[in-house]
């Protein structure tokens, strides 16, 4: 099959770039665009390693073409920090409750800990358990992942609370 | 003279986390090469046959494919293959390169291509046809010993190897006169280390120069070194391995393997870079099991439960192609048999068996059958002898003060802390209310249960390979501090640990302080992760180096100062004159003397801030021990497990950074819990593997696991610091606690577990057989 031309905006950036229609999405990102982040463990499905955004969505980039993310707009966790560098709220909490050892796993689980917050800001323990049961991790046996989350979870709340409240009054968050 | 200490001890942060978080670690598939090329194998789909014929033509032919290499092409350039922790001398069972005449295993590497991607070598790879004459295989190990196909032609019965204690028959009157003897024949199934990221490297070879350097996802990049030397013939200078993120190994990276081997030989044979990354059928199917053994275990006590002997028979499953010597691991299962207790007399036998199929590695605590073993069946000793399991192991747990005490096959146990560490995990248990509330609970008809498991281990090994570890640390021209250490971290924090024990060592800010490990080329020689060994080794590496360096800073400094050295400390980047604030100099104005102005140094002190040292062991291990306690509810009619608290106290020494102690420990709990419950490799009658996805290998998730509580207990071992193995103990502990806790949970129905993992169908069958034999209702 002919080589497919696709352009997707990946952290910000356009990207337009061509493709062998069986190229896909988690090898589109490692290769063609070089952002090494999303990681490969099961090429499955099943472990959620290569767990990035597609329009807003947390996806498994292993499971799509590149072709199929054609005019999308993609976040991988090259894209959750600042460019300058300063960690998100929930990569921020990972570090401080030793939410990860070996890092392999990590790309996945923060990304989809990105989505899971934004949309269940406040959510219970067991929510938060099932949320993470799509992403394998086999070093932490999941004890820091679940305390970061929590944190993660009420220090957002508390963000959105002090903006909330700055709104009112008129000042800039 | 020794550093305060500001580090050590204190949950600091991280130096991985921040690259790792935002998707920046350098993981071996993450590195490129210019004009890489890619590897992939060719596997056998047998689980045993001869290889009539190799075709090679049409996967040649196709565009991007730079190579096909067979084990004619392979094998011969294979020099003296050996791991350095066995050495040359041993019986090491076989380990070609590639499959040459036979097939052992499905899955067995039979071919290597080399292509332009990793797409092509797939698809090239379906092109190379491989004739088999289909044999008869051996699959199960358990009745390998009487099958007369043989996996490997040169050992007869398919015996790897035995090792044994004691006559038996000398233990024979007690077991006779004893008041009761207890004896269980206990089965653990194959489960595996299961890094996230699986095997991988990249080979590059310099034809010009000789010169090969190797990407590693690796635990030991010395290792790596030295086996590409021997097995290549390469001088070890001109091997270079560089590894910087490992993504979790718990033994399977410990020591290069058959398709290491392959890929650094058909570096040779190729103009770039060859990349191999292996996939997750592959990992699951090839690259090691571990556990698969059982053993007939026997404890002899008198009337009041104290125990008289201990003997265990074992039996364990090598595979086809096991990844070190499995003889030498599997004496150890025998050898720590008797456990933290007091123990008069025992033996052992201890019996590797080949199988075709999955070769058997290292694994997180590889002789951790020992303490399943003991641990189920002091429960089911317990039950038979009417005493609370935890009342009889109180009677027999060593005490801290009866220390040290050789167990009576030879172990010298030393600075560690049984029975005090038992106490500890169940004063946070709390385990009469657990009895009050379990008593109510099977009132209302609920089964509720507690397990307790109990073990001494060996860690940091002083000997050999892992006998020393040598540290290089420069404060550099700016005053700031590198420190070079071997590494092989492979997700157990050793460059936090490295950076913590030099800012203590040198009284400097941590943040002045950045280490630099994985690469054989800057480093000193090291013995890597394995053995539980890097904490105290980093430590005792750091502190041996860092001692002659804060020499030479007090030296310099009181030279300038005018002060005498017994006057000067440092603490806070600074040489300072004690109890005279001011009166110091930085760091950074000792480094710029000592580099640029050396005619301020005093009379023999050389310039330059740089030293290196090499630390040895000082004692041939260091023993660690630890106590799990494990509550659950046992659903009677669906036969699921639901863990309700998890604690494991143990005893590590002083801990360097807890959240690491903790997160190796949780880490390791989680691994053992998904063996007593989940985790199972499994074969069907012909030899094929049927858990080779995820969706059939069941890891722990985040759904099923325990909030696990931790007790700490600080006996100080030999050593810098005192600091003791930790990184193993987790894995080892958890599976037996977990089975007496379904035990204890199905007490009322007589039920002896004897077979892991718990799977419900298999609580339920238990469950099934005891309402048969004794007519008890579920």
């Amino acid at each position: 099959m002919a080589d497919v031309d696709v352009r997707m905006t990946v952290n910000g950036v356009a990207r337009r770039s061509t493709v062998p229609p069986r190229l896909t999405l988690a090898d589109h990102l490692r290769s063609t665009c070089g952002l090494t982040g999303t990681h490969l463990g099961c090429e499955h499905g099943a472990c959620g390693a290569c767990t990035i955004l597609v329009d807003g969505d947390a996806v498994r980039a292993c499971l799509m073409f590149a072709v199929q993310a054609d005019d999308t707009e993609i976040t991988t966790i090259e894209g959750i920090a600042d460019r300058d560098g300063r960690l998100s709220v929930v990569q921020e909490a990972f570090r401080e409750h030793h939410g990860l050892q070996c890092g392999f796993c990590t790309p996945g689980f923060v990304v989809s800990v990105t989505a899971f917050l934004r949309d269940n800001p406040d959510p219970s323990d067991q929510e938060i358990r099932e949320a993470l049961s799509g992403n394998l991790c086999r070093c932490t046996g999941y004890q820091g992942i679940f305390a970061a989350v929590r944190a993660a979870a009420d220090a957002l709340r508390a963000t959105d609370a002090d903006a909330g409240a700055a709104a009112r009054d008129g000042s800039h968050p | 003279m020794t550093a305060a200490a500001r580090y050590a001890g204190a949950r600091v942060q991280r130096v991985e986390d921040a690259r790792l978080l935002t998707g920046h670690g350098s993981f071996v598939d993450d590195v490129v090469r210019p004009g890489m090329l890619h590897a992939h194998f060719v596997r056998s789909p047998l689980a045993r046959g001869r290889i009539t014929g190799i075709d090679v033509s049409a996967a040649l032919a196709l565009d991007g494919v730079h190579a096909v290499f067979t084990a004619e092409d392979l094998n011969p350039g294979v020099r003296e293959p050996w791991y350095s922790l066995v050495g040359p001398k041993v019986p090491d069972t076989p380990r070609p390169a590639l499959a040459e005449g036979e097939v052992r295993f499905v899955g067995d590497p039979v071919a290597l291509v080399v292509a332009v991607d990793r797409y092509v070598a797939e698809d090239a790879a379906a092109l190379v046809v491989v004739d088999y004459e289909p044999l008869e295989p051996v699959v199960d190990y358990k009745t390998a010993t009487g099958s007369e196909e043989l996996v490997h032609a040169a050992y007869p019965g398919n015996v790897a190897g035995t090792m044994s204690g004691r006559p038996a028959e000398q233990l024979a009157e007690v077991f006779a006169s004893a008041a009761h003897v207890v004896e269980e024949t206990i089965h653990q199934q194959a489960y595996q280390a299961v890094p996230m990221e699986t095997r991988g490297l990249i080979a590059e070879y310099s034809a010009h120069d000789g010169g090969m350097t190797i990407w590693a996802s690796t635990q030991v990049p010395h290792e790596v070194r030295l086996f590409c030397s021997r097995a290549l013939g390469l001088s070890e200078h001109r091997v270079r391995v560089i590894m910087r993120d490992t993504g979790g190994g718990f033994g399977q990276k410990a020591l290069p393997q058959r398709e290491d081997l392959c890929v650094m030989l058909a570096a040779l044979k190729v103009p770039a870079a060859v990349k191999w990354i292996e996939d997750r059928q592959e990992n699951l199917s090839s690259a090691g099991q571990g556990r698969h053994e059982h053993g007939t275990a026997r404890l002899a006590f008198d009337a009041d439960g104290t125990i008289l002997a201990a003997a265990l028979d074992h039996v364990q499953d090598a595979g086809a192609y096991p990844v070190p010597w499995p003889v030498m691991t599997a004496v150890v299962v025998g050898m720590l048999f008797p456990g933290p207790y007091r123990v008069p007399a025992a033996t052992f036998t201890c019996t590797s068996v080949f199988s075709n199929t999955n070769g058997r590695t290292a694994y997180r605590g590889p002789w951790q059958y020992e303490t399943l073993a003991r641990e189920v069946l002091l429960d089911v000793a317990a039950r038979g002898m009417g005493i609370d399991a935890v009342e009889l192991r109180r009677r027999n747990l060593l005490r801290h003060d009866e220390l040290p005490v050789t167990n009576p096959n030879g172990m010298p146990y030393s600075d560690i802390s049984p029975l005090e560490t038992f106490e500890h995990a169940l004063e946070i248990l709390d385990h009469e209310s657990f009895r009050r509330e379990q008593a109510a609970a099977r009132a209302a008809g609920r089964y509720i249960g507690v397990g307790t498991s109990s073990y001494v281990e060996p860690t940091t090994s002083g000997r050999g390979f892992h006998g020393t570890e040598g540290a290089t640390i420069r404060i550099e021209p700016s005053g700031v501090v590198n420190v070079y250490v071997s590494g092989g971290s492979s997700g157990n924090s050793l460059e936090t640990t490295a950076v913590q024990l030099t800012a203590d060592a040198l009284g400097v800010d941590i943040g002045q302080v950045n280490t630099i490990q994985g690469d054989t080329a800057v480093t000193p020689f090291g013995g890597g992760t394995g053995g539980s060994r890097s904490g105290s080794m980093i430590a005792g590496a750091v502190a041996e180096t860092a001692a002659g360096l804060r020499e030479r800073l007090l030296a310099i400094a009181a030279h300038r100062l005018e002060a005498a050295v017994e006057d000067l400390e440092l603490a806070d980047g600074r040489a300072q004159v004690r109890g005279t604030p001011g009166a110091g100099l930085s760091l950074a104005e000792i480094a710029d003397i000592a580099y640029f102005d050396t005619r301020k140094l005093p009379p023999g002190v050389p310039p330059g801030l740089e030293a290196s040292g090499r630390y040895q062991a000082q004692s041939p291990t260091i023993w660690a021990n630890a106590t799990h306690v494990c509550t659950c509810e046992v659903d009677v009619v669906t036969g699921a497990v639901t863990i309700l608290r998890y604690i494991v106290s143990e005893d590590c020494g002083p801990m360097i950074n807890p959240n690491v102690v903790e997160g190796q420990i949780a880490g390791g709990t989680v691994q053992g819990i998904g063996g007593a419950l989940l985790e199972n490799s499994v074969y069907d009658e012909d030899g094929n593997p049927i858990t080779s996805t995820f969706v059939d290998y069941l890891l722990p998730t985040s759904t099923e696991v325990p909030v696990i509580e931790y007790g700490h207990v600080e006996t100080p071992g030999p050593g810098p610091g005192g600091y003791k193995g930790v990184g193993e103990g987790g894995a080892i502990g958890a599976p037996p606690a977990v089975v007496n806790a379904v035990a204890d949970a199905l007490a009322p129905f007589g039920v002896t577990i004897t077979r892991l993992p718990m799977t419900p169908a298999s609580i339920v069958a238990l469950l099934q057989e005891a309402e048969a034999n004794q007519g008890v209702r579920v």
